[in-house]
């Protein structure tokens, strides 16, 4: 073996292994700042971390987009859910007013609100956009009650990472960080434009994540769970989007 | 004998012979050939959810759309016409899409920061200062329509019909192809907005994106074409090897 081969060879290996070590930091500093999110161990898991990680160090508290009064949608669209079921239209019959949202998991108060609970909360509204995964979108106004001023109200427990909601849909349900779970514009959404939140587009209630894509928007919400980790949650892999095939992280 | 004496070469003969492509570009080459394709394929896939394209910053399938590919789509959503849905593979085409955009971005990192240090764009990249005329661009062009015999480049070097097509490649179509794609990221909107502002919407920059993958595909298919014409193997072997034959045997 010539010097010079050797020479490359010790410093290819401190290399490698100054690599390896600096993989290994940052895999222990990503995971203590929450940059981790919770599907990163499936097939392409590698890019959804990455861009996880990302958008949680270059804007976690950046607002989203806002658009004048003008640029809202006539004709907004919505993609069509499963049949509701018969529960669900004797309750849409009596004008949900038994609907309830059920707030648990790690908070001090667990609270089920009403739907007149949650109007007499403070008042939120944004023109924001939605924007579906297959590429389509639309501007609405959508009015509510910041969901970071109910998270207080039922007293977050310091160890919270995730607020779990699910929807009446029984296969619908989904997860945020904290980053996103008391972001201003994370709102529980009773009206959109002039009146309130049509069926269709998710009502009675349903949560705007207006940083993600729409499907993480759940519509007809029935329950809201902090949690410190997602591991118990179905397959464990942060929502029911992983399950069938999508990315937890849905700001892209 | 002393031990640097192996690293001095004992007659010209023996000069082992000058690289065509340099390891940083053969390896770069590939990574960003592996991570095209995964997001061409991907892309497709995603694309047939929605087959209409759009203007602005919203669109959907109650505002009319600028155009609509003539396909049917893989959401029973999309009035196509065509009475026929076609199989979903949005999930796993997303996860790769985004995860091969990243596979790009930190290679194209890589190849950037390099090409400055090693100065390979005003070496290779960038039109010689013999060839920045357009007369030249036309002779070489014509070399190519005629099909006349012998290579219009040096075999260590591009010529520069090349170096302008490769130019707009790296530094416009590449650098247009990441930006679009960012500004369609509502949570990269979020904490840049004028990403999107400045290509004038949302759904501007979808159909951007799309134009400018067939501007990619178009690179794609002539730079195919060019080394089968030029010799598929040889060129194959040079940026596999980093040698072609006519330099190992001159």
């Amino acid at each position: 073996m010539s010097t010079l081969s050797r020479r490359k060879l010790i410093a290819g290996g401190i290399a490698a292994a100054a690599g390896l070590s600096g993989l290994a930091v940052a895999d222990r500093m990503a995971r203590r700042y929450g940059l981790i999110p919770p599907d990163s161990g499936v097939l392409f898991g590698a890019g959804e971390t990455l861009t996880y990680a990302a958008q949680r160090l270059v804007g976690a508290h950046a607002p989203a987009r806002q658009f004048p009064r003008s640029m809202i949608s006539a004709k907004p669209f919505a993609n069509e859910v499963a049949p509701l079921g018969n529960e669900f239209q004797s309750m849409q019959a009596a004008n949900f007013s038994d609907w309830k949202l059920t707030v648990d998991g790690l908070v001090a108060r667990p609270t089920t609100f009403s739907l007149s609970d949650l109007r007499s909360m403070p008042t939120e509204s944004q023109i924001s956009e939605v924007a579906c995964e297959e590429g389509w979108s639309y501007i609405a106004e959508w009015i509510g009650t910041p969901l970071h001023g109910i998270l207080r109200e039922v007293g977050i427990l310091p160890q919270a990472r995730y607020a779990a909601y699910f929807s009446f849909q029984p296969d619908w349900w989904e997860s945020v960080d904290m980053s996103d779970a008391l972001h201003p514009q994370t709102i529980l959404t009773l009206g959109m434009n002039n009146g309130n939140l049509p069926v269709g587009f998710g009502g009675p209630l349903r949560l705007r994540v207006p940083r993600q894509l729409g499907y993480k928007s759940v519509k007809y919400l029935r329950r809201i769970t902090v949690t410190d980790s997602m591991k118990h949650f179905g397959k464990g892999l942060g929502s029911a989007s992983p399950e069938a095939g999508y990315a937890w992280y849905g700001g892209i | 004998m002393p031990c640097y004496a192996s690293a001095v070469p004992a007659n010209p003969s023996d000069q082992p012979p000058v690289e065509r492509h340099s390891a940083v570009v053969r390896i770069t080459h590939w990574l960003t050939v592996i991570a095209f394709l995964a997001l061409l394929v991907t892309g497709l896939e995603i694309v047939i959810s929605h087959p209409r394209f759009y203007w602005g910053e919203v669109g959907n399938v109650n505002t009319p759309p600028a155009f609509t590919i003539p396909i049917a789509s893989s959401r029973g959503t999309v009035p196509t016409g065509y009475g026929y849905v076609m199989p979903d593979q949005n999930g796993w085409s997303r996860y790769l899409h985004f995860e091969a955009a990243w596979l790009l971005v930190l290679v194209g990192f890589v190849y950037l920061v390099w090409g400055l240090w090693r100065r390979h764009f005003t070496r290779n990249i960038l039109p010689a200062r013999g060839q920045r005329s357009p007369g030249v661009l036309f002779a070489v062009l014509a070399h190519y329509l005629g099909r006349k015999a012998g290579q219009p480049s040096p075999p260590d070097s591009y010529n520069p019909v090349q170096r302008l097509a490769y130019l707009v490649v790296i530094f416009v179509l590449f650098p247009l192809i990441i930006w679009t794609g960012l500004a369609m990221s509502p949570a990269f909107t979020a904490a840049f907005p004028s990403t999107v502002i400045l290509l004038g919407g949302r759904q501007t920059a979808r159909t951007l994106h799309f134009f400018i993958t067939g501007l990619l595909v178009a690179f794609l298919v002539v730079h195919v074409v060019m080394i089968a014409l030029a010799g598929f193997w040889s060129r194959m072997r040079g940026m596999i090897t980093g040698r072609s034959p006519e330099q190992e045997q001159p």
